[in-house]
């Protein structure tokens, strides 16, 4: 089992917790990965918004990368996933459009021809390396853990180019693999709600106000955690969330966690090689849950 | 088979609380939601208040949350929501509007939006001899957003409108679309300028794909917003934050071949909006400190490398650019 690895900015910059965590996860799942040192960033959705051809040939690359290299793509943030899914649909239907983006990745030596595999690490989990494999897997059940899923909008919506008509549990995922590692998928009101953060700078209330209202209401909901794959969700959840509780006037000190931090514990990894120490809302009362303490 | 509903009750004239009232009912296999309730409200119990007009997706009237989601009841089969025979299915009015009674809700929220984007064509200068001509081509551009019935789907589901009265939604900014996109009106730069900066405008919207999803007749309004927002930058708008940040976000991969993060946000907010940037140095010093020397290259300027291919990445830009220009031209 080995893929294309596209990390993403985030896990190469703002979140590095989530690119070593993954790492060794993947690693003791016997998932191989060969990263695409090469790639370059998908624009996250705003470099479409003022020059959506660009775009389109900036992720085409990625693609033909990828092609390159023999494998499908595997990446770990959902927002990635949503622009990759997006731009591949309109150049697997467009033969001219994609001879157009083709022709600009030609000086480099590059073709993408149409029908890559193109999955997040969460599908991959579920669809490929199958749920009862991870199973085995597991050494420490996070039996007692309540996890609230957090999805991440573009691995969610449009729904009609991320393979739901195929894989119409694609909605369903997160609460799955919480449930094969044996803690309990928290139901609550945001899961499949925006986080706020591409607002971020253009209106902090208005993003602060959704990141907290989300944690909020899993934490209503008795959630210990929420898990997200989406890194950029993350900063949102995690990195905000002091601001967060402000702007809610609310107490809220509810653990983010990446999901392969979440399989990491699970498979026995050490939460400190997981980087569970390097949060800004501390999971210690996570890992008090689930195993020995952790220096933090 | 058996069709069982959940229905949200609210009776103003009552004591204003809501509650459900489950209804089971048998109904032929190929039934819509609207059917099944419009079967309960003619046989079951005539004080179901619904509202409901052609029943074919086409006058809007019967937008309703279906399971958790807008939807139209009319363009909904039951069998499109439960796999089982009996299984339960949740109906409610919709979201971020006022009910007036069970399943009917005040719309006005969203009619007072459309009046604000200005719902009709503003031509300038001298009228033609005859008719205005458009090409073909620039009203296939406006039709998506032209397709939409006003049913209210992606109001009752926008998140942002949930947590912000003042976001002018969907609905109504695709209908905005319909004009800054149709070039018979004169008023364009006028339109983006309002839109950029009025409260609730186009730099609001998340992107959460949510009125995408929801639409019953693919208006697709998020990608109208995202229209919008590449007029603004065309026509010049540039004292926007969101202007600045997708300008900042695009320099950055051209610099590095991907994004950097600490960057973005000072000149986002702009350099010189030292008050704006105060308010954000406890949260960076939190998130450097949180993770610490795995971060720490980021913490100085232009630390980053660039990616190995990043002269293959440049030259994209420029050509991507350069072909933008002529076509403007």
């Amino acid at each position: 089992m080995k893929y294309a690895f596209w990390p993403g900015c985030v896990s190469k910059g703002a979140c590095p917790e989530l690119y070593d965590s993954m790492i060794l996860t993947s690693a003791k799942l016997g998932i191989e990965l060969e990263e695409m040192y090469d790639g370059n960033c998908t624009g996250a959705g705003v470099i479409s918004e003022h020059e959506p051809e660009l775009a389109d040939v900036l992720n085409a690359r990625n693609f033909a990368i990828a092609q390159k290299m023999g494998l499908d793509l595997v990446n770990i943030c959902s927002t990635c996933q949503g622009v990759q899914s997006m731009v591949q649909e309109k150049l697997d239907r467009d033969e001219e459009h994609r001879a157009k983006i083709n022709a600009q990745l030609a000086e480099e030596g590059l073709e993408y021809k149409p029908g890559l595999v193109i999955k997040n690490f969460m599908w991959v989990l579920v669809e490929d390396y199958g749920l009862d494999k991870l199973k085995e897997k597991v050494v420490r059940q996070l039996d007692g853990l309540r996890c609230g899923p957090f999805y991440g909008c573009y691995i969610l919506r449009p729904s009609r180019i991320l393979g739901m008509e195929e894989h119409p549990e694609r909605d369903n995922y997160l609460e799955q693999i919480i449930e094969a590692v044996g803690a309990t998928a928290v139901d609550y009101e945001g899961k499949d709600k925006c986080c706020g953060f591409p607002i971020l700078t253009n209106n902090r209330k208005n993003s602060l106000t959704q990141a907290g209202t989300h944690i909020a209401s899993a934490k209503d909901q008795g959630a210990d955690c929420l898990v997200t794959p989406c890194p950029l969700c993350h900063l949102n959840l995690d990195a905000q969330q002091p601001s967060a509780a402000e702007v809610i006037q609310r107490e809220l000190g509810v653990p983010i966690i990446h999901l392969p931090q979440l399989l990491g514990l699970a498979i026995g990894i050490d939460p400190k090689l997981l980087r569970m120490n390097r949060h800004v809302v501390g999971t210690q009362a996570v890992l008090d849950k689930v195993l020995a303490t952790v220096e933090a | 088979m058996k069709v069982n509903l959940n229905v949200k009750r609210f009776d103003p004239e009552s004591d204003g609380s809501t509650r459900f009232q489950q209804y089971d009912i048998d109904m032929p296999e190929n039934s819509t939601v609207l059917d099944a309730l419009i079967h309960v409200r003619e046989y079951v119990d005539a004080t179901l208040a619904l509202r409901c007009s052609c029943r074919s997706a086409i006058c809007g009237s019967c937008a309703m949350r279906v399971d958790h989601r807008a939807r139209l009841a009319c363009k909904t089969k039951v069998t499109d929501i439960v796999s089982d025979e009996g299984q339960e299915i949740t109906i409610e009015p919709m979201g971020n509007m006022p009910v007036i009674k069970d399943l009917i809700t005040d719309m006005e929220v969203h009619w007072s939006k459309v009046r604000q984007v200005v719902p009709y064509l503003r031509p300038t200068g001298p009228p033609p001899e005859r008719e205005y001509i458009v090409s073909n081509e620039a009203m296939l551009d406006v039709a998506g957003a032209v397709n939409c019935i006003q049913c209210g789907a992606c109001v009752s589901d926008c998140p942002v409108l949930e947590i912000d009265k003042s976001f002018i939604a969907p609905a109504a900014l695709a209908k905005a679309y319909r004009f800054t996109g149709d070039p018979r009106d004169g008023t364009k730069k006028e339109r983006l300028e309002m839109l950029s900066n009025v409260e609730g405008g186009i730099w609001d919207c998340t992107r959460c794909n949510m009125c995408v999803e929801v639409c019953p007749k693919d208006v697709r309004p998020m990608d109208r917003i995202m229209q919008l927002r590449e007029q603004a930058v065309a026509a010049g708008v540039k004292t926007n934050t969101g202007v600045r940040h997708g300008t900042s976000f695009a320099n950055s991969v051209r610099r590095l071949g991907r994004l950097d993060e600490m960057r973005l946000f000072p000149e986002s907010v702009g350099m010189f909006a030292v008050p704006r940037l105060l308010k954000e140095l406890p949260g960076a010093f939190r998130m450097l400190w949180s993770k610490r020397l795995m971060m720490w290259t980021h913490a100085i300027p232009f630390a980053h490398k660039p990616i190995p291919g990043i002269k293959h990445v440049r030259r994209i830009y420029d050509q991507a650019r350069s072909e933008k220009k002529e076509h403007s031209k």
